[in-house]
């Protein structure tokens, strides 16, 4: 026993002296290691390498696919994570729970190629870009696979959020499969914005209306997912998804890649959407918080953000990036919508705990049907 | 057992305290928290520097208000419910699964024997999150069963993403903690008394039912028992395996804690939860207390 206690004490001892030693090295010499935290299948791995060819600073790249689990991280504390990737609606409450820092703006050169109209929507959640700069933006919307639902559904013009919350088209399209995400905020968005209701209605009566929207479309729905519905696009096991913009495109381009002859398309519906943009931020306690502005100041270069959007089909914010995409991209109104199109795109704003509770509450009631 | 060392004997109680009382005693106190938008997300939080005065507004904050909500709320119960169902239903099919198996290896040579146990925990050396998405290769809709099924001309099954999905991820994930337990005891029992209910008259299914299944029956419990119990909170295999509708506690607990950022409710979940499987536990811990007595 006696042993167990010294070898305890010693495994203590040293396990001390190293998290002092790293301590004291971030103060003196720049960091030679950064840890990020970003969603799934959301960067081209080469530009990692050639950030760390660029710097000698070594990346730790992990991924989640929801703004949920990361908030729940980020807020406890102690991630080790130097870079976090939150939605726009969520950023007030990582500021006002103080657990992302500001950024020091002299050491992001290039910050002035960010496109003032899209800053504006920022605005509303990170006034003058304080503690975030923007990743990529992206719309939510309807991806589909396009033999499978003009076999089902024909003559219907493939338009409206009517193709996925009208019980009539998803009875047509239930055998194929129909995916929703597993996002609550973000289908409660669209779906009030469906019913004509303001998506950011505080008033718990339209909460109900779209329930009951929701609802009367869950028994066509075979899964909830915020992020399986790429791979089951592109391998054809579905036929509809409620997605994200880049993801919906990603899943065709894999779909090219296999060449298994599934053809995946994505439409914005008329009746407008929401658009998001994904910002970095750096959490209070980063380890390697030089690392991490040193990382989006590299992020902010034109030339790689353009290949980043390239990758992963989302559009930028960096006004200098534009007429370095590719053309296919660039020139896709899927990714960088029309300005008649943005006229109907919506950002959604922060919800108060009360709220949030209540809608994850009849979210819940959706997703079981009870 | 007088000259036992003191600490030796003190062991398991600080096991016990360590690993058990300690956290549970600190998810109780998360669960009588209030949420807030901070770091961390829950208050009050304990402020040793102030002391005494510290330690009384620590205590006055705290309230029974989760529960309150919790009761309030007939989506917990629905979903408490709905995991003992499919926990119970699991076990019983492991029970009518595990129990041949065991039995049929018991019945081996030793030679034979030694093989189909290492079988038996030999796919437990590869992660638990891959064989679960083995499942998933397997029973999607155009993956390798309704492939077979189509080849024989059969029509498709839908299993993936549903009730059924969660118990064939169930069963197949907790069948070696039923047959092992099941198994330990038949291969002990003593052949010589088939033989006497046999030279007394009994044919060999009467001589199962009368002798061998009753002395079986603590293993049985024992399997029942480490399956059932764990089972009731899953999380894993219901997320990967089963559809929206599977209501569990796992899912439960873990939308508290990360779809509603209330880490107080998730606890209160997760202390009624504890609460209502001591009844199991204990019954378990006798069983084997009389198993080991024996």
């Amino acid at each position: 026993m006696r042993t167990l206690a010294t070898v305890l004490t010693l495994a203590g001892a040293l396990l001390l002296a190293g998290c002092g030693d790293k301590a004291a090295k971030s103060v003196s010499a720049p960091s030679t290691e950064l840890r990020i935290y970003n969603w799934s299948d959301y960067i081209d791995p080469e530009l990692l390498a050639e950030f760390t060819k660029e710097t000698g600073i070594k990346v730790t790249y992990d991924t989640f696919d929801s703004n949920e689990v990361l908030e729940t991280k980020v807020l406890q504390g102690q991630t080790g994570y130097d870079i976090v990737v939150p939605s726009n609606h969520n950023v007030p409450r990582y500021i006002t729970a103080k657990a992302i820092q500001p950024l020091d703006k002299g050491k992001l050169p290039g910050l002035e190629n960010l496109s003032p109209e899209l800053m504006a929507h920022m605005a509303a959640f990170d006034p003058d870009g304080k503690f975030t700069a923007p990743y990529m933006q992206g719309t939510i919307g309807v991806g589909y696979n396009e033999a499978a639902v003009a076999k089902r559904l024909p003559g219907v013009k493939l338009d409206s959020w009517a193709v996925v919350f009208d019980p009539v088209n998803l009875a047509k399209l239930k055998d194929c499969g129909v995916y929703f995400l597993d996002a609550s905020e973000d289908m409660y968005a669209v779906a009030l914005n469906y019913l004509g209701k303001d998506p950011n209605s505080k008033a718990s009566v339209d909460y109900a209306a779209a329930t009951a929207l929701l609802a009367k479309a869950r028994p066509y729905v075979r899964k909830f997912h915020s992020s399986e519905y790429i791979d089951a696009l592109a391998n054809g096991d579905i036929c509809v998804a409620i997605g994200y913009s880049g993801d919906v495109l990603q899943a065709k381009s894999r779909a090219e890649e296999a060449k298994n002859g599934v053809g995946v398309a994505y439409f914005v519906p008329k009746e407008g959407s929401q658009i998001w943009f994904d910002v970095f931020a750096i959490p209070a306690d980063a380890p390697h918080a030089d690392a991490a502005h040193k990382f989006i100041a590299f992020m902010l270069r034109p030339e790689v953000i353009a290949r980043a959007s390239n990758y992963t089909q989302y559009a930028n914010a960096n006004a200098a990036a534009t007429s370095l995409l590719d053309p296919e991209v660039r020139d896709d109104p899927n990714v960088y919508p029309t300005p008649e199109l943005s006229k109907r795109l919506f950002v959604t704003t922060t919800k108060d705990q009360e709220l949030l509770r209540e809608v994850n509450r009849q979210w819940t009631r959706v997703l079981t049907g009870r | 057992m007088r000259t036992r060392p003191p600490l030796a004997a003190l062991a398991p109680y600080l096991w016990l305290l360590v690993f058990f009382a300690l956290p549970f005693a600190l998810v109780v106190k998360l669960s009588l928290s209030d949420t807030v938008l901070a770091m961390p997300p829950y208050a009050p939080q304990l402020d040793f520097a102030a002391g005494s005065a510290g330690l009384k507004s620590f205590f006055a904050a705290l309230d029974l208000e989760t529960y309150r909500r919790l009761a309030s709320d007939d989506l917990y119960l629905a979903s408490y419910f709905s995991s003992l169902r499919l926990a119970g239903l699991a076990t019983v099919i492991l029970a009518l699964v595990g129990y041949p198996i065991a039995y049929g290896i018991a019945r081996c040579s030793d030679g034979a024997r030694q093989v189909l146990v290492m079988a038996l925990i030999l796919p437990f050396w590869t992660s638990f999150l891959i064989r679960i998405y083995a499942w998933i290769a397997i029973l999607k809709p155009a993956g390798l069963l309704n492939q077979a099924l189509a080849s024989v001309g059969l029509p498709p099954l839908t299993i993936l993403n549903t009730e059924a999905g969660v118990l064939v991820g169930l069963v197949y994930a907790y069948l070696p903690f039923m047959v092992l337990p099941l198994y330990a005891v038949l291969e002990r029992q003593d052949e010589s008394l088939i033989e006497a209910a046999e030279d007394l008259g009994c044919t060999p299914t009467g001589a199962f039912w009368r002798v061998t299944f009753p002395l079986s029956l603590p293993g049985l419990a024992a399997g029942a028992l480490i399956c059932f119990i764990p089972m009731v909170g899953e999380f894993v295999i219901p997320d990967l395996l089963g559809g929206s509708e599977t209501l569990m506690l796992g899912r439960t607990i873990w939308n508290e804690f990360f779809a509603n950022r209330d880490w107080p409710a998730a606890s209160a979940v997760a202390v009624a939860l504890l609460v209502s499987l001591l009844v199991p536990i204990v019954l378990y811990q006798r069983q084997q207390a009389k198993v080991l007595g024996r």
